[in-house]
């Protein structure tokens, strides 16, 4: 799956399916925590956006992990598919971030009494997708790209620094936000008809972003492949 | 791995490490200054001006709440259960807002030493659970 042709040929087949598992986990997570889940005993249903924010969360800080690894397979190896992935997943990424602090927000109002506070775990996050902007931004303005996904790397491997300071934020710092309801050390402080809801969603949130990355992956290798001969035998085929 | 790759491989770990050094030397620097709010106590050892607009934070005191009936004035305790600081506000109070739950308030000291509030802010906390399961932990206590 390596080389550029045989992944196009290869996911043309999987995309379907991996839409359609996508669209049903989703559907069960999201109706199982907006409908089904108990509402919490002091928030009522507004919590219930946690079914959307935490996925979000955990998905935005993954996601720049994954754009870590990348990098880093792609300064050592220079394999192409490496820095090829690396611009696929960062929209994704950055879309993500976006709407956990949108999601965050909209709750922060009727349950913390304000939109946004400076606390720590709002401004890291934000900075997040301030990062996230930056590697778009320096992929777009650097007309070689394999010097791009070079730079991009080398960007993604330096910002990856803030993921331990997004997730310990909450400890290290008296925040608005309360700290972590899930932790390797403890049972979770959510009773389990609420948390496995949120671990379907989870579950759809990640199948969602293999899905998109796929897309954007097919989408960067024609780009980058356009002036190949097996891009335009698959163009001919398509539009015939 | 051939020698151009570890070469690569070293440079690799040194901007991550220096990343992360650099990161953590702002985080320390940060420390304190990065916190939302104050403490009853720390504000008690701080000697802060009257003037000064600061948050300050902890739980609120059960029965402590003391509701005006004919305005929007409010009393309460906070308390980091060492220390207590009482706090005046006029407003609407966010939902979530009750005794035994986290607040943060901001405002400024008085000269009698109580805390005088233009913003009060409910912190939530990290547990969830059906209202069932709570009274039933309630009626077990």
């Amino acid at each position: 799956m390596g080389s550029p042709p045989l992944f196009y040929n290869w996911s043309s087949k999987i995309i379907p399916w991996l839409g359609l598992l996508t669209l049903l986990v989703l559907l069960i997570g999201l109706y199982w925590g907006l409908f089904l889940a108990p509402m919490d005993y002091k928030q009522g249903d507004v919590y219930r956006i946690i079914y959307i924010h935490v996925p979000s969360a955990i998905l935005g800080e993954s996601i720049f992990i994954f754009m870590a690894i990348c990098g880093f397979i792609n300064v050592i190896w220079r394999a192409k598919i490496s820095g090829m992935l690396l611009k696929a997943a960062a929209p994704i990424g950055m879309s993500f971030t976006l709407l956990v602090l949108v999601t965050g927000s909209v709750w922060g109002k009727p349950t913390w009494g304000t939109w946004w506070v400076w606390d720590a775990r709002l401004t890291s996050t934000l900075i997040l997708f301030f990062i996230y902007a930056a590697l778009i931004g320096l992929h777009s303005t650097i007309e070689d790209k394999t010097k791009a996904d070079r730079a991009v790397s080398i960007l993604s491997i330096v910002g990856v620094a803030i993921i331990p300071v997004i997730k310990k934020s909450v400890d290290w710092w008296q925040t608005l936000h309360q700290p972590s309801t899930f932790t390797i050390t403890s049972s979770p402080s959510m009773s389990p008809d609420m948390y496995i809801p949120l671990l379907v969603c989870l579950i759809g949130f990640y199948l969602f972003f293999a899905y998109m990355l796929t897309l954007n992956l097919r989408n960067v290798v024609i780009e980058r492949e356009s002036s190949k001969n097996w891009v335009k035998h698959v163009m001919d085929q398509e539009s015939k | 791995m051939n020698p151009i790759r570890k070469q690569r491989l070293y440079a690799l770990i040194a901007i991550l490490i220096g990343s992360l050094l650099a990161t953590w030397l702002v985080v320390s620097a940060l420390s304190e200054n990065m916190n939302l709010f104050y403490s009853p106590t720390e504000i008690k050892e701080a000697n802060l001006d009257q003037g000064t607009l600061i948050r300050a934070g902890g739980m609120v005191k059960a029965g402590s709440i003391i509701k005006s009936k004919d305005s929007l004035d409010v009393s309460f305790t906070v308390t980091d259960y060492q220390n207590d600081l009482l706090i005046k506000y006029e407003g609407i109070l966010p939902d979530l807002f009750a005794e035994n739950a986290g607040v943060v308030v901001r405002g400024n000291l008085t000269p009698e030493g109580d805390f005088l509030a233009i913003e009060v802010l409910a912190k939530h906390d990290e547990n969830y659970m059906p209202p069932e399961v709570a009274k039933l932990l309630d009626s077990k206590e």
